[in-house]
């Protein structure tokens, strides 16, 4: 059984297209492993291996250099929390613990319930907004620790909030659909 | 600040100038139609005369840069732009393609056609998802206009522009780290030379130029080399954005002429330290750039008064501290920065942040010894000038500027066995971080 759909297997093709030479299609076919999986698998990377008639060392080699592909499990909301020295200024140390804290049992890796992981990450080119913490890659401004955990909350309850600029974030797998470049169907 | 009438953050406040229409109806595209119907060579010297440099923290001349493509050869000549932005307390790119996506790719469109490149790419930051929404959207609006594809702007000239998202790795700034990642490998640097205007992307006549850099272009086409270099000052010509973050009223992307004092852009433009409270630290250009102290804010925010004062003007980012911030403590989270985000491919760096890393930690955190600001100064010296790109020196600049000009603040933390600032900020961060550099962790397990 392979990891991509005969569908997605064709998405794939087309992505490599867009180059003259298919190897720069990696980066995006494993965010497509991860849209598939959730995460970026042995059997995803062997699988974009044969696509691109790499190795799968080479392709784990480079899976593993980037820190958005996911090498475990995920939780369904990447809590990503700023905290170079510009967000740091602004407090966020104690959103991140915060964060933690709330998002709940195993939330560093993903937590129980499968909702949550957070991440402390670097800057995040939004330092005018510090403390700045993405949901799925969408942007949160000014986010006190209070805020962390009302944005967790309503996670939970299953209600996304509106985040500084564009739409609403969608689920990890769902993200790295759009990330692998194959549009941002978000209203 | 004298009255100054902003040029790339022109249409930052108009409704809609995101939107092709939006666009066009502010004077969008009709720089590109002037430039195809001019000669590739005039361009560059256009260019050239304007005087304008890079955006992306070198300050490389672009006129010259664009010059060093080879001419008429066969080989493909493609044009990347750097959408990377990861330098902290950088976050200009970001706010110029959200809000006027369609100035960058009227510049990427005349900067293809100045040096006969047929196909350039954006290498955007992978967690730029809003930006790269806005970008791909212009771009689809573009096309469907025929600004870009075949013929573009009903000539004989065809430009495509493909946007590719890096994954999360600050690297992939680097430039030649950059062309390795969209090339489908590990964002390692590569060895210059080849310069990539010689061998690039695919081995190809390649020209990287930064967001901000390439964003001017039009407004240089449009209004001419001699209005733009009559702006800012003789060697750093134009405008610049300055990122404010830290303590500052109003943190924010601020446009001002080159040469505006650090004092007048900390100030005016962001409202000054908030509490009546005192500068005591800033770097003028990210964290890869030299602390400047309340001493130096008379300086000029150009290329050679910044490097004249003892710093660099990297990429305009001023953070600021203030009198009861912890400089140690900043400089720890710094260089937690570079520990992570070296690639691991040159020992200096690799193995000298993260021994700066555990040394820095000790001395904030409790364990510190006088001998280890020596031993910080002598890392720092044995990681300049050599590694295969300047991360490396980028990450001494905070060792090295902390050590010159807080000194007696160090001493102080090694005396009282830990950090002795009262309201200190909560930088004592990253366990996520601890975890070593990128390249070293990540190779292991690769290896394993
Ligand atoms: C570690 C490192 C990270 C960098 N990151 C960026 C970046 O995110 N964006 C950028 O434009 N330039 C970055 N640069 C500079 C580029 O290597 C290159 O000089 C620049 O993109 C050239 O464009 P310009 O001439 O228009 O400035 C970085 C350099 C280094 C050493
Ligand atoms: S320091 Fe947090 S966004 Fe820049």
């Amino acid at each position: 059984m392979g990891v991509l759909s005969d569908d997605l297997r064709a998405r794939a093709e087309e992505l490599a297209s867009r180059y003259p030479v298919r190897r720069s299609a990696l980066l995006p076919l494993l965010y497509l492993v991860q849209a598939e999986q959730g995460h970026v698998t042995d059997e995803g990377m062997h699988e974009v291996a044969e696509l691109l008639d790499l190795t799968t060392a080479e392709v784990e080699a480079v899976a593993t250099f980037y820190t958005m592909f996911k090498k475990a499990p995920a939780g369904r909301w990447l809590v990503s929390v700023c905290t170079n020295v510009s967000c740091a200024l602004a407090g966020a140390r104690e959103v991140y613990d915060r964060a933690v804290a709330d998002a709940g049992e195993g939330s560093r890796e993903v937590t129980t319930d499968g909702l949550f992981t957070v991440e402390e990450v670097e800057c995040l080119g939004a330092c005018d907004q510090a403390p700045v913490v993405q949901v799925n890659y969408c942007s949160y401004a000014r986010v006190d620790p209070d805020a962390v955990g009302e944005l967790i909350e309503a996670l939970r309850r299953g209600e996304v909030p509106e985040p500084v600029a564009g739409p609403k974030p969608v689920e990890h797998a769902a993200t790295a659909r759009i990330l692998a470049g194959l549009g941002d169907e978000r209203g | 600040m004298a009255e100054f009438e902003p040029v790339i953050t022109a249409r930052w406040g108009i409704e809609g100038a995101d939107t092709i229409d939006g666009y066009l109806e502010h004077g969008g595209y009709t720089a590109l139609r002037t430039a195809l119907d001019t000669d590739p060579a005039d361009l560059i010297e256009t260019v050239k005369a304007s005087g304008l440099r890079g955006r992306g923290g070198a300050g490389f001349p672009t006129g010259m840069k664009w010059d060093f493509i080879p001419k008429g050869g066969d080989a493909p000549v493609y044009v990347v732009v750097n959408a990377d932005e990861g330098e902290p307390g950088t976050f200009k790119d970001r706010e110029l393609m959200e809000r006027d996506p369609h100035q960058l790719l009227e510049g990427i469109a005349i900067t293809a056609h100045a040096v006969g490149c047929r196909t350039a790419y954006i290498y955007m930051r992978g967690e730029f998802l809003f930006a790269a929404r806005q970008i791909e959207r212009a771009i689809a609006e573009a096309y469907d206009r025929g600004y870009l594809g075949r013929g573009a702007a009903g000539t004989d000239v065809d430009i495509d522009i493909v946007m590719h998202r890096g994954a999360g790795a600050y690297i992939c700034g680097e430039e030649t780290a950059l062309l390795d990642s969209l090339e489908g490998r590990r964002g390692q640097p590569r060895l210059r030379p080849p310069f990539p205007a010689v061998e690039g992307l695919y081995r190809s006549p390649t020209v990287i130029n930064n967001v901000e850099t390439i964003a001017t272009v039009p407004h240089i086409v449009e209004r001419g080399a001699e209005w733009y270099s009559s702006l800012g000052t003789e060697k750093s010509t134009g405008t610049k954005i300055f990122c404010l973050s830290g303590r500052v009223a109003r943190p924010g992307n601020y446009e001002a002429p080159m040469g505006t004092p650090a004092r007048v852009v900390i100030d005016e433009l962001a409202g000054g330290v908030p509490d009546g409270k005192r500068v005591k630290a800033w770097t003028p250009g990210g964290s890869s750039t030299p602390f400047l102290t309340d001493e130096h804010l008379d300086t000029p925010l150009d290329f050679e008064s910044v490097q004249a004062a003892g710093s660099l003007l990297g990429t305009g980012a001023v953070i600021v501290l203030d009198e009861t911030d912890c400089v140690v403590e900043a400089a720890l989270r710094f260089t937690q920065f570079y520990a992570h985000e070296s690639c691991g491919k040159c020992t200096p760096c690799r193995e000298g942040t993260w021994w700066l890393t555990k040394i820095l930690r000790r001395l904030e955190h409790g364990g510190g010894r006088l001998d280890d600001l020596t031993a910080m100064q002598d890392i720092g010296d044995n990681m300049l000038f050599k590694n295969f790109c300047a991360l490396g020196d980028g990450a001494v600049s905070p060792i090295h500027s902390s050590l010159k000009y807080f000194r007696d603040e160090y001493v102080e933390h090694v005396r009282v066995g830990g950090c002795p600032m009262e309201e200190r900020p909560v930088v004592t961060a990253a366990e996520a971080r601890e975890a070593g550099t990128t390249g070293v962790v990540e190779l292991g397990e690769v290896l394993r």
